[in-house]
């Protein structure tokens, strides 16, 4: 038996648990925004002054820098939300309640996409946070609602690569500590890439690794939709990585839940 | 599916499993009969624990075979798992989840429509005395309280086969009442328990069959009374005063146990007048004084006795 009709009402079923779960520590969903909002003003306030007069145009400074950090700062909100996700994952495998559902009829994969689904909309509400906090610190976005839209789905498309990868995170250790400290590479990635500085401004080497890895283009196609820069071929690689990397955390994942025994 | 197969809830042949160099189980048949209680009986690290893991497919075995209802656990674990229940040792209950939630959790994923899962869940309430703390969450609960809802969820599916692996263990004596009238209510109606239990006491009360299991072997199976009749007879208990008394019985009686720090010694004996007399004439003859003396038929303690023999297995009828 491979698919049973009902994953779909199990996973239903899975994803209201995982956000009722998700309603009863709602610290943890503040946790995930708290961090990036931090990093925006500290970026802003902080080294925008200097950071922004390095961009190279002719107007230059902390304004513009706050346009240009805005695309990057929702990624570093996306990969934040790993660590949450991670958490969350390695504490439900320590419970007994795992241990039931895999002796119960039901959908083998609605577990995992309980947690990934939750996991999206968890991120989601936190970049709605880490957006308000941006509008209010002056960020402008200069294109319309649909480009807003597509903006949203991209980012969602993203959280989905970034949650399979880390119920996968959370799946490989077998205390809840271990788990909830390796996806912080996710946390370093955006910072290498286009997000902060133009990548022109970095050493070769780091320079083609930031140009190469799958949140630049996200950012820039981020950035493109939110204010009108050109997209070139980011927006085609962006959806290329994301799904590729939800397939490989997919498959990674089902693969660690039905090896890891409950003892 | 012959007759002869729905007979039996379960059948396991040559189950093994090893975890690296250490064989948790090396080679257990099995067979439980539709209806019936088995008590799989062993000290801690027996096997037991693994035995219910592997045949309630959360494991796999890395030898043997298992039919549960018919199912082969490898080949058909979704058939297995849609007639089973299982509570383990470990409560799987949510703990951020209040007792009525975590039982309509699992009404959902029984697939039973809003309104049959909604009654099944106030019934599986009043059934196990939760109704008062139905609204509080399952950390704030006791740990009779806990047990008590873990084995709510396991049959809001109305499961045929129920796996309860050590379902008293750390229990107050009136959850374990609950617990032993809940199982009895189970079969009744016709439900199979496969149990696993350190309790000689228990597996005698409840179990129809008993297996015993002693480092990952089955050692002996039968009913309660057919393992009594493994140790031939039962014996008398004798008391002392001092351990200069004692010393001197040891020495009339050369078959007997004796217990130093009890300040006893146990003569094979079947129970019977004749025999009796002849141990009194021997004191008499030895002018030993004793100041308690018992007549013991056999339990269950002396069969696990006579077949593991370690001193680990001591802790068995501790409870």
């Amino acid at each position: 038996m491979i698919t049973s009709p009902l994953v779909l009402a199990d996973s239903t079923t899975m994803l209201r648990r995982n956000l009722r779960r998700m309603r009863r520590y709602p610290s943890l969903t503040f946790f995930i925004a708290g961090m990036p909002v931090v990093f925006l003003l500290l970026f802003v306030y902080v080294f925008g002054g200097a950071l922004g007069a390095g961009l190279g145009h002719v107007s230059g400074g902390r304004a513009e820098y706050i346009a240009y950090i805005v695309p990057g700062m929702l990624l570093i909100t996306v990969a934040g939300a790993a660590q949450g996700t991670a958490i969350s994952m390695a504490m439900d495998m320590t419970e007994g309640i795992i241990a039931r559902f895999r002796t119960m009829d039901i959908g083998r994969t609605s577990v995992l996409i309980g947690h990934v689904i939750g996991s999206v909309i968890q991120t989601m509400l936190a970049l709605a946070i880490v957006m308000t906090v941006a509008v209010l610190i002056g960020f402008r976005p200069t294109t319309g609602p649909a480009e807003w839209i597509a903006a949203a789905g991209l980012l969602a498309l993203a959280a989905l690569a970034v949650s399979w990868l880390s119920i996968a995170l959370g799946m490989v250790p077998k205390d809840v500590e271990t788990a909830s400290n390796l996806p912080m590479f996710l946390i370093l990635l955006p910072f290498l890439s286009s997000g902060f500085v133009p990548t022109d401004s970095m050493p070769d080497g780091l320079s083609w690794f930031a140009e190469n890895q799958p949140f630049t283009p996200v950012i820039e196609t981020v950035r493109g939709l939110l204010l009108g820069t050109s997209i070139g071929n980011s927006g085609l690689l962006a959806v290329g990585w994301c799904i590729g990397l939800s397939i490989v955390g997919y498959v990674w994942a089902r693969r660690l839940y039905e090896r890891r025994s409950a003892g | 599916m012959t007759t002869m197969e729905s007979q039996v809830a379960i059948r396991a042949a040559g189950l093994r499993k090893s975890y690296g160099t250490q064989v948790v189980l090396d080679g257990i048949d099995l067979e439980v009969a539709e209806g019936t209680v088995f008590a799989l009986l062993g000290p801690n690290g027996a096997g037991k624990t693994t035995t219910v893991q592997i045949l309630s497919t959360l494991i796999s075995a890395d030898g043997g075979e298992a039919r549960i209802a018919g199912h082969d656990i490898v080949r058909e674990p979704d058939g297995v798992r849609a007639v089973i229940g299982v509570t383990g040792q470990f409560s799987a209950v949510d703990k951020l989840f209040t007792g009525q939630e975590n039982l309509q959790l699992m009404a959902d994923l029984r697939h039973l429509d809003k309104r049959e899962g909604r009654g099944r869940v106030r019934e599986l309430l009043e059934r196990f005395e939760l109704v008062e703390v139905a609204g509080k969450p399952v950390a704030t609960y006791s740990g009779g309280m806990k047990r008590r809802l873990d084995l709510a969820m396991t049959l809001v599916g109305d499961p045929r086969i129920i796996f309860l692996d050590e379902p008293t263990a750390g229990l107050d004596p009136r959850s374990r009442r609950v617990m032993w009238e809940t199982i009895r209510e189970l079969v009744a109606g016709g439900v199979t328990i496969f149990l696993t239990t350190q309790d000689l006491d228990e597996a005698d009360r409840l179990a129809h069959r008993i297996a015993v299991l002693d480092h990952g072997v089955l050692v002996a199976q039968g009913t309660p009374d057919e393992l009594k009749r493994l140790v031939s007879g039962g014996h008398i208990r004798l008391q002392f005063a001092d351990a200069a008394e004692l010393e001197r019985a040891a020495r009339t009686f050369d078959g007997a146990s004796r217990d130093d720090e009890a300040l006893t010694i146990q003569v094979p004996s079947d129970g019977g007048i004749g025999s009796l007399r002849a141990l009194l004439d021997w004191l008499d003859a030895g002018s030993i004084e004793v100041s308690a003396l018992s007549v013991e038929t056999p339990d269950l303690d002396d069969v696990f006795l006579s077949l593991t023999g370690d001193h680990d297995t001591k802790k068995v009828t501790v409870r």
